[in-house]
């Protein structure tokens, strides 16, 4: 059904088209398709994948990690991707999902910072403007039958007040003091609550970052498309740091004594 | 004369470099019954003067909602100025939607502002014949602009628009320094001398022909309010209160007047409601 009526009986021109022919009118195929056919059009498998991330709210503001992995499905194909990305002095968002569909939504909001920063009236955005703009971009696309493949934690720090937020490529949205996406929705959100919950003004930055990593590293144990290099990014009155990356210690000697692992001959 | 030959195209400059048409429509907006606006450090204020067709006629409405943290008054063509506000409610909805934070007034004036400049350029549109008083608040405070057709707008401490509105102005230029620390109810009480200015001799303002709009925390003889300073008009017998606080005119004689037993009928005032 053709819904839109600048396609429906349009002026003829009785010189060569009495009975208005053209264009031949086609009726809508709703068979099975090949997705590959004409290029891909629309998001229907992520690709190039990065996994969780996770964030927490501390006594100065908000602290969020993610891993530095970009996965081309089991191998771990690039191993300096930053996935954690800083919007205006306020906020951090960080992705999880499709890394191709997470460089499109960072040139997005790089569009949004230039209009708002050009504006120069003492408004800016900050992470309560972004992510309600990111729920409904996300929302929308998720209703044109194609998302942007990601799950996103945005967090920030502004006019005194801590900000931390999830939305994805459904649309859902959600908010709490502790947050994780991907595989650490399950495995690193009950380790996050244990810490955290009840003691948000009371956490440190310095335990802050001590809760992440103990964090990752168990993610980095059970999660097989995890790594164990990182980043913190903290953001705070003093506005918004993301660190280099740094390395996760890990303990693997308890392999020693089991058949088929470790350095035994058998 | 040279100014009529080069004003019927609104893309032709006159030799003097005006664009008349752009000027015959800020005619449009003197025109119209007078507006007043002026703010405080806490508060924005717009006052209006009502005009009635006749005694059989309501009075027209001179003053929009355009969301809680926004409101206009106008002064000109009131189609135009539906037309004008309809789009700044759908621009301060948008902003919602998108960033969940209410538009930010000088932004959503701006807006309106770009949108009349167009109509100044192309040819065969006309600018648009009506001026608004904008009053809003946003993460900056209290906020008073003015709107005009030529695509000006700009922001003010106090501002009049309309028919006799430069009388306003002298009463404005004279108090504007006290208005920032005034409270509500005085802030009102300088604003109703200031439209009392723009009336002709022998009418008054009264319940019928006075509304104000208010963007602000709640005054002393207000109803509490959600959401709070949020814009609101009083009309009718809620602005008797504020009438009464009005000093008495002082019987000035008018240059030029003679106060006379037959006032001379005049087609486009204000008609007094008798009693």
């Amino acid at each position: 059904m053709d819904h839109f009526p600048t396609n429906w009986g349009r002026p003829r021109n009785d010189a060569f088209d009495a009975y208005a022919t053209y264009p031949i009118h086609q009726r809508p195929y709703n068979g099975p398709k090949d997705s590959f056919a004409d290029g891909v059009q629309r998001t229907q498998q992520p690709i190039v994948t990065g996994t969780s991330v996770l964030a927490i709210k501390y006594k100065d503001g908000v602290m969020m990690a993610a891993d530095n992995l970009a996965s081309y499905g089991s191998l771990a194909r690039f191993k300096d991707v930053q996935r954690l990305h800083q919007v205006g002095n306020y906020t951090v968002i960080g992705a999880g999902g499709d890394m191709s569909d997470f460089q499109y939504i960072q040139y997005i909001l790089e569009e949004l910072s230039i209009d708002e920063i050009s504006a120069q009236d003492g408004h800016e955005l900050g992470p309560v403007e972004i992510h309600e703009y990111m729920s409904q971009l996300m929302y929308a696309r998720r209703s044109k039958m194609n998302p942007l493949w990601n799950s996103l934690l945005i967090g920030g720090f502004k006019d005194g007040k801590r900000f931390l937020s999830y939305v994805d490529l459904l649309g859902t949205t959600y908010s709490a003091s502790t947050l994780a996406t991907g595989y650490g929705a399950f495995i690193a959100q009950p380790l996050l609550r244990k810490a955290v919950e009840g003691r948000e003004d009371v956490i440190t930055e310095e335990e802050a970052r001590k809760i992440l990593e103990d964090s990752l590293r168990v993610l980095f144990y059970r999660d097989a498309r995890s790594l164990n290099k990182f980043q913190i990014a903290a953001i705070s009155s003093a506005g918004v740091s993301i660190s280099d990356s740094m390395q996760l210690d890990t303990a693997w000697s308890f392999a020693e004594n089991i058949r088929g692992y470790g350095a035994q001959t058998q | 004369m040279f100014r009529n030959t080069y004003d019927s195209d609104n893309t032709v400059f006159s030799p003097q470099g005006r664009l008349h048409q752009v000027e015959y429509a800020l005619e449009a907006v003197k025109q119209g019954s007078a507006a007043v606006g002026l703010r405080s450090k806490t508060h924005a204020i717009l006052l209006a003067l009502k005009r009635s067709t006749g005694e059989l006629a309501s009075y027209q409405q001179k003053m929009f909602r355009i969301d809680d943290h926004v409101g206009i008054a106008i002064a000109g063509l009131t189609s135009d100025a539906r037309v004008l506000s309809n789009f700044m409610r759908q621009q301060a909805m948008g902003e919602r939607m998108m960033f969940n934070r209410p538009m930010p007034v000088n932004r959503l004036v701006s807006s309106i502002a770009d949108k009349a400049q167009v109509n100044t350029q192309e040819y065969g549109r006309r600018p648009y014949g009506v001026g608004f008083l904008v009053i809003g608040q946003d993460q900056s405070g209290p906020h008073l602009f003015e709107f005009s057709p030529s695509g000006n707008s700009y922001e003010y401490y106090a501002m009049s628009i309309g028919a006799r509105s430069q009388s306003a102005k002298t009463y404005l230029e004279k108090h504007y320094e006290s208005f920032a620390d005034c409270n509500l109810e005085d802030l009102i009480r300088h604003g109703l001398h200031a439209l009392r200015e723009t009336l002709q001799q022998d009418k008054e303002l009264n319940v019928n022909n006075t509304s104000v709009g208010i963007i602000g925390p709640v005054g002393q003889h207000e109803k509490p309010i959600s959401p709070l300073g949020s814009f609101r008009i009083l009309e009718g017998d809620n602005v008797e209160v504020y009438l009464q606080s009005m000093e008495k005119k002082e019987e000035a004689p008018a240059p030029a007047s003679v106060p006379d037993a037959a006032p001379a009928p005049t087609a486009d005032e204000d008609v007094q409601m008798s009693g």
